[in-house]
């Protein structure tokens, strides 16, 4: 299994880079982790006329969070600098816990949380992430840069809204204006595999009261769900027994899961909700301990 | 240097220009011209003739093919070789000295850590890069650090005990 004849780019800058996107004219693609991409060269479901190697571009592996709390995670921030983050740890629950269930232990030391974001597969965990977070992706052009909310970045399965020229160099996680709280649980068949269900949940609240609110579902729809409707319900009052199963019931009801070798798709629904009501009151301890 | 087009790709080249790489393999420099779509994997094997790095599933999911670049574990059949030009890569040729065997290699023999060994080469790398960074290891960490690692024989019980075996007597080692 070998990948088709392309030619091979290794800038030693962003400009660079971005120079040799608009010279290939839609047939380069970026290789950042190569986790996804190479596999899809082996296959042939990509050949590009040139691949253009990101690797070697200096100061692109971080990831810090700004004075105000924002999160900023650079293009070659690997999964396993996120699963072993002590910044993630201390401020950012949902995507720490997310970190250590992508993939396997050898392919987190080479993926991406960015260009996992750009591969846009439905099944990817740090798209759920992000869309509850309310994270967005910073893209650099020949014009410049521009900053994209996740949630408007996929258009569909393994697409996003990038132009040919453009490079997503960072995702970026508004600061938050209460405290934070939240998780990720995803469901796999064994380690490695892509999630059965995943759900990603980040809150904020005051004085108990929930002021922001986002859910967002892995492996149970064409795309990342966004589900707003189960979010909505929780914002504005403090989290109860009875919030938590109406949140469980709607982000259950907005799952567009299939049938498939995974499971059934009343089994992933039941799963969504069991997850959601899991994380939320794994939550509610955590905030009974910290008052 | 070593040329490999012809050998991995009998086809002649294109007008896509071959590109030469030099890579620190287990201690030493070697180069070689390569097209960029050859994998890392595949120099190892039929470039530099060290077949000691298998390809299992060739999909990315065994970890047979687990090779230590810059100290870190990955999968070479998912690497393009022209990726590892002017790096660090450990194959498990590196792993002993002529006349020694690592003590890796040594908990794998005294514990039954393998039956056809044919994921043993990933497993052992995967190890090493564990122990590099946590010598004392929990049995939870063992296996957390080797879950990219299939084997089909096994059932793992006797790799996690020859892990612990060579952790025992790397401290050993180190305390001396
Ligand atoms: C065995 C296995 C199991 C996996 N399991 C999971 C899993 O459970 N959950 C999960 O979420 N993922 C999983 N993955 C995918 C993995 O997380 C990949 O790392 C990720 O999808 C892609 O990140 P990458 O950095 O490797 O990107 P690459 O493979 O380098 O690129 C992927 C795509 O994004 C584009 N791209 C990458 N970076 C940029 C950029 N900065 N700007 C513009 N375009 C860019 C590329 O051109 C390409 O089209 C798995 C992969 C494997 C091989
Ligand atoms: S051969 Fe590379 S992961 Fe299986
Ligand atoms: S010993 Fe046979 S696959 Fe592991």
């Amino acid at each position: 299994m070998y990948p088709s004849r392309f030619r091979y780019e290794a800038p030693r800058s962003l400009e660079e880079a971005i120079e040799l996107l608009r010279l290939g004219g839609g047939e380069a693609k970026v290789l950042a982790g190569g986790q996804s991409l190479v596999p899809m060269l082996k296959l042939r479901f990509a050949s590009p006329e040139m691949v253009v190697d990101i690797n070697n571009i200096a100061g692109l592996d971080y990831h810090r969070v700004d004075p105000d709390g924002t999160i900023r995670i650079g293009a070659l921030c690997r999964h396993a600098d996120l699963e072993n983050s002590a910044i993630l740890h201390a401020h950012q629950p949902t995507m720490a816990a997310a970190a250590p269930v992508i993939a396997d232990p050898i392919v987190r030391n080479r993926g991406t949380l960015v260009g996992s974001l750009c591969h846009a597969d439905p099944q990817g965990d740090w798209a759920s992430v992000m869309i509850a977070l309310g994270g967005s992706i910073i893209a650099q052009g020949p014009n410049g840069r521009r900053s994209i909310p996740v949630a408007d970045f996929v258009k569909g399965p393994f697409q996003n809204v990038l132009a040919f020229d453009e490079l997503a160099i960072e995702a970026v996680v508004p600061a938050p204006k209460g405290v934070v709280n939240g998780g990720y649980l995803k469901l796999e068949r064994r380690v490695g595999d892509f999630a059965t269900v995943g759900v990603a949940i980040a809150l904020e609240s005051s004085s108990g009261v929930i002021i922001r609110a986002g859910i967002g579902l892995t492996g149970v729809g064409g795309t990342t769900i966004n589900a707003i409707e189960a979010a909505k319900a929780l914002i504005g009052g403090p989290l109860t027994a009875e919030s938590i199963a109406n949140a469980g019931d709607l982000a259950a009801q907005g799952a567009q899961p299939r049938t498939d070798h995974r499971g059934s798709a009343t089994y992933k629904r039941h799963i969504v909700r069991t997850f959601v009501v899991r994380i939320l009151d794994g939550v509610v301890e955590s905030m009974e301990r910290a008052a | 240097m070593t040329s490999l087009n012809e050998e991995v790709f009998p086809e002649q080249a294109s007008d896509i220009p071959v590109r030469t790489v030099t890579i620190t393999v287990n201690g030493e420099k070697r180069s070689a011209n390569v097209e960029p779509r050859l994998l890392l994997a595949h120099l190892l094997r039929q470039g530099f003739k060290m077949t000691g790095t298998h390809t299992g599933c060739d999909t990315t999911n065994c970890g047979a093919c687990t090779v230590l670049f810059d100290g870190k574990p990955i999968k070479s059949c998912t690497m393009l070789a022209v990726q590892a030009d002017g790096h660090d890569v450990m194959t498990i040729e590196g792993l002993a000295s002529a006349s020694e065997l690592h003590p890796i290699q040594e908990g794998f023999k005294d514990e039954h850590g393998l039956q056809c060994g044919f994921c043993t080469p990933g497993m052992m790398l995967t190890a090493k890069a564990l122990l590099d960074v946590n010598p004392n290891p929990t049995e939870d960490e063992i296996r957390w650090a080797l879950s990219g690692n299939l084997c089909r024989c096994t059932g793992y019980q006797n790799i996690v005990k020859s892990v612990l075996w060579a952790a025992v007597k790397l401290r050993g080692q180190a305390a001396n």
